[in-house]
């Protein structure tokens, strides 16, 4: 049966235009549940850097309630690292700060090509049971293998050890840069130093295996056959740790031995 | 058409199953085997998929101009294959960050397509649905079966529920940790395949002999 070209053309159209109408639909009116999980999801990975809880176990309702009770967002001056006082932290949009030129400034040449530096940055302040501040979560980002890796580093309130990290966004490949994922990876972290003796970043991941805390307390094992992603990890942390970014935020707080 | 609606839902299953026989989909059938978790959603998704891009191509197949078919079959599927992906995140969101990448690509999965282009456009819309359902229920019993076998031997669990207590959490059972990587799924296959012949043993396939070739008469025997 052969069909003129008018008609393919036609058929073509019409078939487009009702999957188009098919797939904008579904997509519209599932798009708040959508964002509330990917929310979630980022509350839940914090929740689970901060200590309060594991992954996993929460449901959605206990992750808001805890990750409102326990994790409180404050914005600092990223070059002062004092807290900015009168701005307010709920709805904050680190990445729309980032990339607007009225809040950020163009970002020194730096390894883990982040482009754009915000004025102020937001922090999150983790609540002990008793109220006070124990230790604070910062938001990192950097190059890794295929694109930009988007995380969380837990830093005890010494302002010099790591009590976590965690990457809640990134396309590295699953199984090879995709284990940053790795539980057992992110489970290396926690203890490690930030700074070495003469003041500079010295955390790192190298290549093979780094031993425990005690031996190195600078080095984490590198991910096999993650070459890249690996040295991104140490590009983000070198630049956001470094005197651009947090370093006097940390210093501040590992003199004053506090959050604030 | 001979065949009736039982034949067409039950043939897939085992005489004619996407897997064993056609050996499709095999991609998939790797990665999202190590839980049976996953791999029931997976099954679950593709069988949506595979059975509405078989209605819709069977209630269109006499309109379909022959010459943009194939392109015609691939909007419909990539369509359902999306609308399945949004409705994975929004419901099941962990589940669907597990699936990562192999919900889209069952755009890919030549089972799908392989029926709408061998079955549908044949068919009137409710055999057609019916050879949709089948083959996804045959490719979801083997990733069932699969799943099953590489979550209870690599972790000792079964849909996420401790059967054997592993070492590591005090129990007697030291996990195979093949079980959990990907080639495990080809051996398992490979076994099911293997099962599957030895009980309809007219899959079996005539033994391939590269000397055939070259012996007069049997030119174009290639299969």
């Amino acid at each position: 049966m052969e069909h003129s070209n008018g008609y393919i053309i036609g058929f073509a159209a019409a078939v487009c235009g009702v999957c188009a109408i098919i797939v904008s639909t579904t997509a519209v009116q599932l798009k708040p549940m959508v964002e509330r999980n990917e929310r979630l999801a980022i509350q839940e990975q914090v929740l689970a850097l901060a200590g309060v809880s594991e992954e996993g176990i929460l449901s959605d309702d206990d992750i808001e309630a805890a990750y409102k009770t326990r994790i409180e967002p404050r914005i600092i001056e990223l070059d002062s690292g004092l807290l900015a006082e009168g701005v307010d932290a709920a709805g904050w949009d680190q990445q729309a700060r980032m990339a607007d030129p009225s809040t950020s400034v163009a970002a020194p040449e730096n390894a883990a090509r982040v482009r754009r530096l915000p004025n102020q940055s937001v922090v999150y302040f983790v609540k002990g049971e008793g109220g006070g501040p124990d230790k604070v979560i910062l938001p990192i980002q950097g190059q890794g293998l295929w694109g930009t890796l988007y995380g969380y580093l837990a830093v005890a309130s010494d302002g010099q050890t790591i009590d976590g990290l965690t990457f809640y966004k990134h396309k590295e490949t699953p199984g090879l840069g995709g284990e940053v994922d790795n539980p057992r990876w992110k489970a290396l972290w926690p203890g490690r130093k930030i700074y070495g003796p003469d003041g500079d970043v010295a955390i790192r991941v190298v290549k093979g295996s780094a031993g425990p805390v005690a031996e190195a307390p600078y080095d984490v094992d590198g991910l096999s056959g993650a070459t890249i992603t690996s040295r991104g990890v140490t590009n983000t942390l070198a630049f956001w740790l470094g005197p651009e970014a947090f370093g006097p935020y940390l210093e501040r707080i590992g003199t004053s031995g506090g959050g604030s | 058409m001979a065949e009736t609606n039982k034949d067409v839902l039950l043939d897939p299953l085992f005489n004619n199953n996407p897997i064993a026989l056609q050996v499709l989909g095999i991609c998939s059938a790797l990665a999202v085997t190590t839980k049976m978790e996953t791999a029931f959603v997976m099954s679950l998704a593709v069988m949506f998929v595979c059975v509405f891009s078989n209605l819709s191509v069977s209630v269109i197949r006499n309109y379909i101009p022959s010459s943009i078919r194939i392109i015609v079959q691939l909007t419909i599927i990539a369509s359902l294959v999306i609308v399945t992906d949004k409705v994975l995140q929004a419901y099941v969101y962990n589940i669907s960050r597990q699936l990562s990448v192999f919900v889209g690509l069952i755009i890919t999965n030549c089972i799908i397509m392989g029926r709408a282009e061998a079955f549908a456009m044949q068919n009137k819309p409710w055999p057609s649905v019916v050879d949709g359902f089948g083959n996804a229920l045959g490719y979801g019993l083997i990733l069932m079966v699969v799943a099953f076998m590489r979550e209870l031997f690599g972790t000792g669990k079964v849909f996420g529920f401790t059967i054997l207590q592993p070492v590591t959490e005090g129990g007697w059972y030291v996990p195979n940790g093949l079980m959990v990587l990907s080639p495990a799924a080809f051996f398992l296959i490979g076994c099911f395949i293997w099962a599957v012949r030895s009980w309809k043993t007219d899959q079996v396939e005539e033994e391939f002999h590269v000397g055939a070739l070259l012996e007069p008469g049997h030119e174009g025997h290639i299969r």
